[in-house]
């Protein structure tokens, strides 16, 4: 079953007749996703060849569901535009909305997480800033690489996107029920601690790898949760040790400031809870290789 | 971004928060002369010589400014410039005064603190309050924390009048501050609302001699991410970043100058800082190299920016190997491998051929195109390494090998520091 999305799950890109929406639109569709159609209101009724595939656009993301059955929305649109779409997306009650775009001003983000949150959290948001969700040989939503690794039974979660794709690839041998993209920004939908959660209750995810880096303390609660709630081996790694305090490192969120937000106090609080911390990616790699194939 | 604390005040004052009048100067000169002006004024309006006159502010982006001896008060226009003089190009903390606010002093009765900021843990907005200001926010959490109160804002309703009184009151402050202080407070939030701010930040709030609540300092940080839809350049800090910063910003490259030996390009966030660990763990080994920059040249980056990126890398005088790092996602091998190609090309053509090693690894999306197009190319000063870890370790080992350059090549490169 995986998380968050099966091989029934229903996709439509909102912002689909984009560069970024189409190219995307049609590397899902390569991948197997099962992509029903997109939104742009000022292209309703037409249509885009993607991936050999004739693809229905409607004005709205209501318009698209009552069409076509979807239930996920895989959102490109651009930043000016992000919020509307998303508030949108949660008008319509699509269960899962997963946003790409990068450089949302993070007043726009808290604004459509307030108002998810108000509509009873019937939308579940990942991202914004984020490469997707996917569960291989099911369904790829998103701009995760289809071809890098297998279905297994490794729970991946992290915030950074090609250290997904680098761990993603180094145990591609083992396999992933799921991967989950959850995004660099200071706010987002889907957390650290929402995945764990969900990896912790899905019967196909053995073991868990969380990827974390420099930034706030989603590292520091994901451990105390882990210590309480989660009872899968969970393997660790954190980037941003060299990082300087006060520099963004290319993630809007990702900054030491002061002495909080350092790579090290999150090893540490991971470690507290029996959590192994790999020091590279391939460290990690080896660490849950270990877990999952015991010599 | 974050603001200095003038610029923040002239935010501030367009949002109705009241402040210290106050102007910034760069010359000594600059601030004896407001302080003349303030000193006529004073004289004109019958109110003799007021002592001290001004307060003399270093203007630099980080706290501890008066422990460093960068906040003075002055009681006539000569000892202004005096003082001027003499915070004028200071050093607090690695940041060089190169302004100072000359503002009107205040007469405090008590000090208190008021901020609103982005709560990540809460994903929404948290309103701090506290009787307890003008010393570090963080001593008070730490060693009175019923004396800070913390109270969420729901981004969709914002501040209204009714919660500012709230705010001011869970903070403790004595009836007769709440009134001024909840009119501070709510203007306050339309600074956070209207500007795109991640933090606002009063620390003193203060109630004067005479009963009013002013703003005696202010620290303002924008979201970078909201550049398109505000007016930031209005904002301007010449010379805080790095030129070599400056120039890869020019080429809309992400681009964070450190201060080791290998320069580092790779691709996605995540990656490249991983990738700085990776290198400052194998530079242990030979001596303690370290990572030379971090560089994100982004998700399907073409061969241009890749040629940007080691045009920039390269320029760097403190670089003796190069690390490239790339595990083609959305990124094509073949690309970057052809950026690296016609980069080296670029810089041969000009008269500055590469010198220094170059270590490529690549993986994922075409990567064995990309390998072929530089195993084609017989580049003298390219490496390529299978994995991660070990490209890491190559590119330190070459590092420490290569020797310094010679002081006569540095003149195109960084000046940090200087």
């Amino acid at each position: 079953m995986a998380i968050f999305l099966t091989a029934d799950s229903r996709i439509i890109v909102q912002g689909i007749t984009g560069s970024e929406g189409r190219k995307h639109g049609a590397r899902m569709i390569a991948a197997g996703s099962n992509v029903v159609g997109g939104t742009n209101p000022r292209k309703a009724g037409q249509t885009v060849e993607l991936s050999g595939r004739t693809v229905p656009v409607f004005g709205t993301v209501a318009d698209a569901m009552a069409s076509t059955g979807a239930d996920v929305s895989v959102v490109f649109v651009p930043p000016a535009g992000t919020k509307d779409a998303v508030v949108e997306a949660i008008d319509a009650g699509i269960p899962l909305a997963i946003v790409i775009t990068e450089g949302i001003p993070v007043h726009d983000t808290a604004t459509f997480w307030a108002y998810a949150c108000a509509a009873g959290n019937a939308t579940r948001i990942v991202g914004p800033n984020c490469p997707g969700v996917a569960s291989p040989s099911k369904s790829n939503a998103g701009i995760i690489p289809a071809d890098i690794t297998t279905e297994g039974r490794i729970g991946l979660v992290s915030k950074s996107g090609t250290l997904t794709y680098q761990m993603m690839y180094e145990l591609r041998d083992i396999g992933f029920s799921t991967a989950v993209g959850i995004g660099g920004d200071p706010i987002i939908g889907t957390t650290h601690i929402d995945c764990l959660q969900a990896f912790q209750d899905d019967p196909e995810t053995d073991a868990i790898v969380m990827i974390g880096e420099i930034g706030g303390d989603a590292e520091e609660r994901a451990a105390a949760f882990i210590e309480k709630s989660v009872s899968k081996p969970v393997v660790a790694y954190v980037a941003g040790f060299t990082a300087p305090e006060g520099k963004t490192m290319g993630h809007a969120g990702a900054i030491i400031s002061g002495s909080a937000g350092t790579a090290q106090a999150k090893k540490e609080a991971l470690e507290k809870v029996g959590v192994r911390v790999g020091r590279t990616p391939s460290g990690t790699a080896q660490l849950v290789r270990e877990i999952m194939r015991p010599s | 971004m974050d603001l200095f604390e003038y610029q923040a005040k002239e935010l501030f004052a367009e949002h109705g928060v009241p402040i210290p009048r106050g102007q910034v100067a760069y010359t000594a000169q600059q601030a004896g002369e407001i302080a003349a002006g303030y000193a006529a004024e004073a004289r004109a309006a019958g109110k003799g010589d007021p002592k001290p006159l001004v307060v003399i502010k270093a203007q630099v982006k980080t706290g501890g400014r008066g422990k460093a001896g960068g906040v003075k008060l002055a009681d006539t226009p000569e000892e202004a410039e005096q003082k001027a003089a003499r915070i004028l190009g200071m050093d607090i903390k690695g940041h060089t005064v190169h302004s100072v606010l000359v503002a009107q002093d205040t007469d405090i009765a008590a000090e208190y603190y008021l901020s609103f900021l982005v709560d990540r843990a809460e994903r929404s907005y948290l309103a701090m309050c506290s009787v307890a200001g003008g010393v570090e926010i963080e001593e008070v959490a730490r060693t009175k924390p019923h004396a800070l109160a913390r109270i969420l804002i729901d981004p969709l309703a914002g501040v209204t009048a009714m919660q500012a009184e709230e705010i001011v009151r869970a903070g403790g402050l004595p009836a007769e501050a709440q009134a001024g202080a909840a009119e501070l407070a709510e203007r306050l939030w339309a600074v956070f609302d209207q500007a795109d701010a991640t933090l606002v930040e009063v620390n003193p709030l203060v109630y004067t001699g005479d009963g009013r609540v002013i703003a005696l300092d202010a620290k303002v940080t924008l979201d970078d991410n909201a550049a398109y839809r505000q007016q930031f350049d209005r904002f301007p800090d010449p010379g805080a970043d790095d030129p070599l910063e400056e120039r890869a910003k020019a080429k809309h490259l992400n681009y964070v100058k450190l201060d080791g030996a290998v320069g580092i390009i790779g691709n996605g966030a995540g990656l490249v800082m991983s990738t700085l660990d990776v290198v400052a763990y194998a530079g242990e080994e030979f001596g303690g190299i370290r990572p030379a920059n971090f560089l994100d040249i982004g998700g399907g980056a073409s061969a241009e920016v890749m040629a940007n990126g080691l045009e920039i890398v390269l320029s760097d005088t403190d670089v003796r190997s190069v690390l490239v790092n790339v595990f083609g996602g959305i990124t094509s091998c073949d690309a970057v491998a052809n950026g690296i190609v016609s980069a080296i090309g670029l810089l041969a053509d000009r008269g500055e051929p590469v010198r220094h090693p170059i270590v490529v690894r690549l993986d994922g999306n075409n990567a064995a195109a990309g390998r072929r197009i530089l195993s084609d190319a017989a580049l003298p000063t390219v490496e390529q390494v299978a994995t991660m870890d070990d490209a890491a370790r190559r590119a330190a080992e070459l590092a420490a090998a290569a020797p310094a350059r010679d002081p006569g090549a540095g003149q195109r490169g960084s000046t940090r520091g200087a």
